[in-house]
């Protein structure tokens, strides 16, 4: 019966054999390769030199002045630090603002809750640089915003507010484009919570602040931190926004890996942004990891999240 | 659950909820109701007129980019629907094997890399290889990022299909096979359906590792508006902006209405 222990096993061989195929080729070997290519020698006609060189990190920090010596110069950090800004702030006013409605959507009838997330997820899968390019229209220059104040006089024919191309127009952009994912978790976990919990709190004469904090959050806390990684990661690597709504002078990691391979034709110091990036979602995903490690010993209620 | 109704009430959520609604669709409300505009400037009204529309489809270049953006996500489609089916069908039926999680994980790869990662990372391979096929390259690279949304809505199918009805086959000595074509295929429809719909969607919208990827000849649609908005906008970005943003949601409505009716069903 040697065939027949052996079929099923070469069975999800076959199976699982293209996906992994394809992802692996195209994806894990590429990401490898970039790797790679992030300690290689810049070709300064674009492309590389295949030898072993840390320039590309040594340029985060330094640039070589006329001498060759090595000269500290923030401009790279600091775009790392904007990133990081831009993406934090963006995550908590998507966790400020998505977790009444949230809230609210678990409390309505089951009929209406359908009804809710259906609307929350329809702008999630439109376009995003389309969703992006709509607020071109709405912050830029004679835009809709400056509309009123133009008719009202305030501002005249070459005066303008200046929301574009500012790290405000970025951040606007970044929780316009994320926010459904951050209510989306949280609605699942403040679903399946027993508001016989919150009656409970309310009986035994706590305020309702208390009971926000008490009861509430730690039970909703499995969405909030999913949300919270769903929405930082994609707004650390972001390219649409920085570039239409920050007019591409304020760059951020995203916008900096593009630049790199697109305009600038330095790869392996592209590849060596992009690295960074993806180091600093390694480290989302593995305190992901602990947290949920943490909970579900706890409760065993994160598996949903 | 009336009881509770009052508990855990807070005043002005339902405005805010509604506030909310207006934050997620008044932009787009504004950017179609610019496509109507007849003047040539985005943010000056001159008027309702549907002359961008027509520019729009008689731009040669829209129709090729649109052309070479329905051509990718349906090919893309269905190839990762059938790749994405396979896996699934192994990762609930297979039973638990060596190497399950870390398979699970990978399928799940490209949820987690920025796109612009994946971006650069597959140019580099591309360019490095040499490998040219045109419309081929970006189509590989929207197979890639497609497999796990179809493979989401398919695993959950699965996942919430009762076995009984395979069982049963099984008993009356149907073959694998005649179970799969007969008995599980049939139920798990509507799951390929829907993971089908995602993936197209995900790769009629695809913007950043398209613009990466795609050479001169393969430009698709979004990638296409890219380059109108960076050379100044009129009204007629708007309108194929527009056209692009109904039919994503017009697939979106319809795979909403697919799985609602597995969960009736279910339920």
């Amino acid at each position: 019966m040697i065939a027949s222990a052996q079929t099923p096993a070469l069975r999800r061989f076959l199976g699982l054999l293209p996906a992994l195929a394809v992802i692996g080729l195209f994806m894990l070997v590429p990401v490898a390769i970039m790797a790679l290519y992030s300690f290689l020698e810049a070709n300064p006609f674009g492309g590389i030199v295949w030898r072993f060189s840390p320039e590309a990190y040594v340029q985060f920090l330094f640039e070589r002045d006329l001498a060759d010596n090595l000269v500290f110069q923030s401009g790279y950090l600091i775009i790392i630090l904007r990133s990081l800004g831009l993406a934090v702030l963006a995550t908590i006013l998507c966790l400020i603002v998505g977790f009444p409605i949230a809230y609210f959507i678990a409390r309505q009838p089951a009929r209406h809750r359908n009804i809710w997330i259906y609307l929350i997820t329809i702008p999630f899968w439109t376009n995003q640089l389309v969703r992006t390019f709509a607020w071109i229209i709405i912050l830029g220059r004679n835009g809709t915003i400056e509309l009123p104040f133009r008719w009202l006089g305030i501002l005249g024919a070459d005066d303008t507010l200046g929301l574009m191309y500012t790290d405000f127009a970025i951040v606007i952009g970044l929780i316009y484009a994320f926010i459904p994912i951050m209510v989306l978790p949280i609605y699942a976990s403040l679903e399946k919570l027993d508001f016989r919990l919150v009656e409970a709190s309310a009986d035994l004469y706590s305020s309702t602040f208390e009971t926000f904090r008490r009861v509430i959050i730690p039970l909703a806390k499995p969405g909030i931190v999913a949300g919270s990684i769903l929405v930082f990661i994609p707004c650390l690597g972001a390219f649409i926004q920085p570039d239409l709504l920050g007019g591409g002078k304020k760059l951020m990691l995203g916008s900096l890996v593009q630049f790199q391979f697109a305009t600038a034709r330095n790869w392996p110091f592209g590849a060596a942004v992009a690295m960074i990036l993806l180091a600093f979602v390694v480290l989302c995903l593995l305190w992901y990891a602990q947290a949920a490690r943490r909970a579900g010993a706890q409760s065993g209620a994160l598996a949903h999240a | 659950m009336p009881e509770f109704r009052n508990v855990g009430e807070v005043r002005g959520l339902r405005s805010a909820a509604f506030g909310f609604m207006v934050f997620l669709y008044l932009p787009i409300a504004i950017l179609i109701l610019y496509s109507f505009n007849s003047g040539s400037l985005v943010m000056v009204w001159s008027g309702f007129g549907l002359n961008w529309y027509a520019k729009a489809f008689a731009n040669a270049d829209i129709q090729r980019a649109a052309l070479n953006s329905l051509i990718v996500a349906t090919v893309a489609t269905a190839l990762a629907t059938v790749i994405a089916t396979l896996a699934a069908l192994v990762m609930t039926r297979g039973g638990p094997f060596r190497g399950r999680g870390a398979s699970l994980a990978m399928i799940s790869l490209p949820l987690m890399v920025p796109e612009i990662v994946t971006a650069v990372a597959m140019l580099i391979v591309f360019a490095g290889t040499g490998l040219s096929l045109g419309l081929g390259n970006v189509i590989i690279a929207h197979v890639t990022f497609c497999i796990p949304f179809a493979f989401m809505p398919i695993r959950a199918r699965l996942e919430g299909m009762d076995t009984t009805l395979e069982q049963a086959s099984a008993d009356l000595y149907g073959s694998d096979w005649a179970t799969f074509r007969y008995v599980t295929l049939p139920i798990l429809m509507p799951g390929i359906l829907a993971g089908a719909m995602l993936s197209f969607v995900i790769s009629l919208d695809d913007f950043i590792i398209t613009m990466m990827v795609a050479g001169a000849g393969s430009t698709t649609l979004p990638v296409y508006i890219y380059s109108m908005i960076r050379q100044g906008v009129t009204p007629e970005v708007n309108a194929v902006s527009s056209l692009l943003l109904l039919a994503s949601v017009l697939l979106v409505t319809l795979y909403w209405l697919v799985t609602r009716n597995r969960d009736a069903a279910t339920a």
